[in-house]
């Protein structure tokens, strides 16, 4: 198995920034507008772009969690059964701008899942995504990012993961291929 | 790990440790689930269920109903009254002629003890187990239990007594199995009549006094008294068993501590508890009923996670 960081503590940090800043241009003060964290990982994007967005604007943002367990298409098609986590949502999202934040953006099934997860509580004026990670080739759905960290052009055979300060030690992002000897 | 050690939902004898954390982990989420404006998910929208009452039932019935629609499964229900058992046919029949209509899960509760467990070596569906005589009542320890950890953050140390009808109880039995497992210290209270003779080897301790009973518990279930189970007299009269076995408001502010009440249901209200009780703010009943919904869709959802397409 091959290594190669793609991002690397210092842009995994100024990626982060930059996510920020650009959801600052479309949202402004975030009166009506809410993040919505992807469990599990989609919870350290958000918490790390709360943590910022807050830093900058110098007020509070909504934000809250959402497990998709119950909406995903492969129940009854994995080995391993599907374990939900927790959703924490405590507020009303009819009529807000909601922003689904996940880490790593690859089939767009999860995706479709968490926008399906997202109606149960109620009708938001616009859905939009943000992803870290946007490993474009891979898509089996007609879904895209309006708000990506960095755009991954990788094989099927290979694998992406990001890596956490508070949960692995450091930031960064890996790709992971097979060598020669797989 | 994460995945059930069972096929079928027979009784909570057959449950691992593991596999209650499991039920109570997933029901968790389910009880967030029903709380929320929309409080239905798609997950068993390929499944259908038959839900065969051979006995009465009211709660738990629509209990499993509202869970199964809340995890969008397609259901059947059938009741005793009113169907072909009452032409003599026999129960796999029945079963079976159900099933060929494609049905993966079936919910069963039946008057004669072991029902659920012949059922689950002749048909191929899943089985739970909705009661089966004075045998088993998995689901419902599972949500008493359920609540218990949701009141006191735990059940391991917990001291829970069971009071009443323990001879003619199912809910009873499956209660002291899964409290035992949970690592509660479980008693029971009634007229020695009501307690059955191999309580001893259930490793239960056994009380005949309510007041002791009370005062050693962190818990009191008060079970109905089964007078349609009862074919002779148990003791001798209603009135002389709701006064010396009956939790009033009295008793139960009489105590040191504040216990929390429990009932299965359904209640017959001032006689094994009065309404006081029954409606104060230890009684946790309709909590249970509540849970009850998580619990089944839990169970109804780790049960179908299994079944093949």
């Amino acid at each position: 198995m091959e290594k190669h960081v793609i991002l690397n503590s210092q842009q995994f940090d100024l990626t982060i920034k930059r996510l920020c800043h650009q959801l600052i241009e479309n949202h402004d003060q975030f009166t009506d507008s809410v993040l919505i964290g992807l469990q599990p990982r989609g919870i350290h994007v958000l918490t790390r772009i709360k943590k910022h967005l807050e830093e900058i604007l110098d007020r509070s943002v909504k934000c809250g969690n959402l497990d998709t367990t119950f909406y995903r298409d492969d129940f009854r098609r994995r080995e391993k059964p599907l374990i939900p986590s927790a959703t924490n949502i405590d507020f009303i999202i009819e009529n807000k701008r909601v922003v689904l934040i996940d880490d790593v953006l690859f089939t767009g099934r999860s995706i479709r899942s968490g926008m399906d997860a997202l109606l149960a509580f109620g009708r938001p004026e616009q859905v939009e995504l943000l992803t870290f990670i946007d490993r474009r080739f891979k898509r089996q759905l007609p879904i895209q990012a309006d708000y990506v960290g960095k755009t991954v052009d990788s094989l099927t055979t290979e694998r992406v993961t990001v890596e956490w300060q508070e949960t692995d030690g450091r930031d960064q992002v890996i790709l992971y291929s097979m060598d020669e000897n797989g | 790990m994460d995945r059930l050690s069972i096929k079928h939902l027979l009784g909570i004898r057959d449950l691992t440790v593991r596999d209650i954390e499991l039920i109570f982990q997933t029901a968790d989420q389910f009880k967030e689930i029903i709380n929320r404006p929309i409080k239905k998910v798609p997950s068993l929208r390929d499944i259908t269920i038959a839900n065969l009452f051979f006995e009465n039932s009211t709660r738990t019935k629509l209990s499993f109903e509202l869970a199964q629609k809340r995890l969008s499964a397609d259901v059947i229900n059938f009741s005793a009254s009113g169907s072909s058992v009452k032409k003599g046919e026999t129960l796999i029949d029945t079963v079976n002629n159900i099933l060929s209509m494609k049905v993966d899960m079936v919910v069963m509760r039946h008057p004669n003890p072991g029902a659920a467990h012949f059922l689950s070596q002749h048909v191929s569906a899943r089985i739970i187990n909705a009661g089966d005589g004075t045998h088993e009542h998995p689901t419902q320890a599972l949500l008493d239990a359920f609540s218990i950890r949701e009141k006191l953050g735990d059940i391991s140390g917990k001291k829970v007594v069971i009071v009443g009808d323990i001879l003619h109880s199912r809910v009873a039995l499956s209660n002291i199995y899964c409290l035992q497992k949970m690592g509660a210290e479980v008693m029971v209270c009634g007229p020695s009549t009501l307690i059955p003779k191999y309580i001893a080897k259930l490793e239960v301790k056994v009380e005949h006094d309510l007041m002791k009973a009370l005062n050693w518990c962190d818990v009191a279930n008060m079970l109905r008294i089964q007078l349609e189970r009862q074919e002779m007299k148990y003791f001798p009269s209603l009135r002389e068993y709701s006064m010396q076995f009956g939790l009033n408001k009295e008793i139960l502010d009489s105590l040191d501590k504040r216990i929390v009440v429990m009932h299965p249901g359904p209640i017959n209200r001032g006689v094994e508890i009065t309404s006081e009780v029954a409606d104060s703010d230890q009684s946790i009943i309709l909590n249970q009923v509540e849970n009850g919904v998580a619990v089944r869709m839990a169970v109804t959802y780790l049960l179908a996670s299994q079944i093949e397409r």
